[in-house]
């Protein structure tokens, strides 16, 4: 089937290094298929550059299937675009209207300082996750997975924070740039397993205290990081970091 | 390793049960001022002011009271600049994201808010301490009831009164809940519960005060 092909012009934001001063550049792209990723969008137009002998413009991605968390893009305001439950490399180009002026913003947080373009540090997080965001087991011998039970709500429950590919889309999207929902999903899938409940304790009370020195904002419940995740965590994880939080520093 | 009182979750914590104590001590105001409906020349409601100037417990009380008003209020400040600092370039291009509306405004609600209490404190708590002179038409510093009724006679004051109730409504609406969010209250069966009742408390208590000047003015 012969589908119509989209002219867009995009306003991307293009910065030298961490040090430069950035600015919007505009460009046009032509004859865009509504049936191709965004990012093949973005390659297009990079070709396009490469061509003229211009430098592309750099974004981060890898898997391009959602699975990866790489991709990132603040685009016409909203993290992964407008579409929901979805990352940006699953964004279809037939979420746009021929004609559309896109803005592409880098994420924008203290915390995830540019690197250049549209890529940024997201180091923060992996500098979190290594506060604790994780259970120490001794090697040894696989044990058998229904050796120790597990409450299949609670097993679910787990399974749903433990979807978090940790984009950023959520500090991205909070008004105050609060990691509190990316924080939240990784304390979760271990605190509600027996697993992480050995380590639970000093596990939360390290990693909030890391993301609070790596200068990420305080959570106001406003909902747009649960709004705007691309694997659709729910903020009952904030409150359960909370309770937590609260249990272990007041017990 | 921070301490609970400091860490972004203290803060919260703080300015949350800071918050839910206001909450309360607004039902208590509200109890009193309703007295004035009664429309009994004042009887009630003079009890009432009686009562609550001159008992003891709720001399303590008042300690608390001006505490949790600090308390908030400092907290908010605190979290409100550091969230500020925490996106030092914005976005070119406003969010869109499906948000609660009124969570987005508390800071503008919380100075709304804040000037009232100013105006409040001007037109009857100085009065009491002696601080600013008794008006016209109120027979000494404890006559709340006459206090009341000039002002409310006055329809641009009543009016400015009932806009400063509105402000308190959007400010309610989100307070209520998230405080609950904050405090790690979030149940399958309890939390429509709390929502229920923090919409109702921010539409009933808002409602409540500013029904009075309104009677005052086109009723009485
Ligand atoms: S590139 Fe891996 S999630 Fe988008």
């Amino acid at each position: 089937m012969e589908s119509k092909g989209l002219n867009l012009t995009l306003k991307i934001w293009r910065q030298e290094n961490a040090k430069a001063k950035g600015k919007f550049v505009t460009y046009e792209v032509k004859n865009i298929s509504p049936d191709c990723s965004f990012l093949e969008m973005l390659d297009q137009l990079n070709e396009t550059l490469v061509e003229k002998f211009e430098m592309p413009v750099c974004f981060d991605h890898d898997c391009r299937e959602g699975i990866c968390g790489m991709c990132s893009l603040y685009i016409n305001g909203r993290p992964h675009g407008n579409d929901s439950g979805v990352t940006t490399c699953q964004l279809h180009m037939r979420k746009f209207k021929d004609g559309d002026t896109i803005y592409i913003e880098p994420w924008r947080a203290k915390a995830f300082p540019v690197i250049r373009d549209l890529v940024v540090d997201r180091s923060a997080f992996d500098k979190i996750i290594q506060a604790g965001g994780y259970v120490s087991v001794n090697t040894g011998g696989v044990p058998d997975a229904n050796a120790i039970a597990i409450r299949k709500e609670n097993a679910d429950l787990a399974m749903d924070a433990a979807q978090c590919i940790g984009c950023g889309a959520c500090v991205a999207a909070c008004k105050n740039a609060s990691a509190m929902l990316f924080v939240s999903a990784k304390v979760s899938h271990l605190a509600l397993l027996p697993q992480g409940k050995i380590e639970a304790k000093e596990r939360v009370e390290a990693m909030v205290s890391r993301m609070d020195e790596l200068g990420f904002g305080n959570c106001s419940n406003t909902g747009a990081c649960e709004a705007e995740c691309p694997k659709e965590i729910k903020i009952t994880n904030i409150a359960r970091l909370n309770r937590e939080y609260i249990c272990s520093k007041l017990g | 390793m921070s301490n609970l009182v400091n860490s972004s979750i203290g803060k919260k914590l703080m300015m949350g049960l800071a918050g839910l104590f206001l909450c309360a001590f607004l039902l208590v105001h509200l109890g009193i001022n309703l007295l004035i409906l009664l429309n009994d020349g004042g009887e009630a409601y003079r009890m009432g002011v009686e009562f609550m100037t001159t008992n003891i417990l709720i001399k303590i009380m008042e300690i608390f009271l001006f505490g949790g008003f600090l308390l908030h209020i400092v907290y908010a400040i605190y979290v409100q600049v550091q969230n500020w600092f925490a996106r030092p370039i914005r976005y070119a291009k406003t969010n869109h994201s499906q948000t609660s509306f009124f969570s987005k405004y508390m800071i503008h609600t919380g100075v709304i808010i804040g000037i009232f209490l100013v105006l409040h404190f001007i037109n009857f708590y100085f009065v009491k301490l002696g601080i600013v002179a008794v008006p016209e038409g109120a027979e000494g510093k404890h006559d709340f009831y006459n206090m009341v009724l000039n002002l409310f006679k006055n329809p641009v004051y009543s009016w400015i009164y009932v806009v400063f109730m509105i402000g308190l409504a959007f400010h309610l609406n989100h307070a209520f809940q998230s405080a609950f969010q904050t405090l790690g209250w979030n149940h399958k069966k309890y939390t429509p519960i709390i929502n229920f009742v923090g919409t109702a408390y921010s539409i009933v208590v808002p409602a409540g005060f500013a029904i009075i000047p309104i009677y005052v003015l086109y009723i009485m």
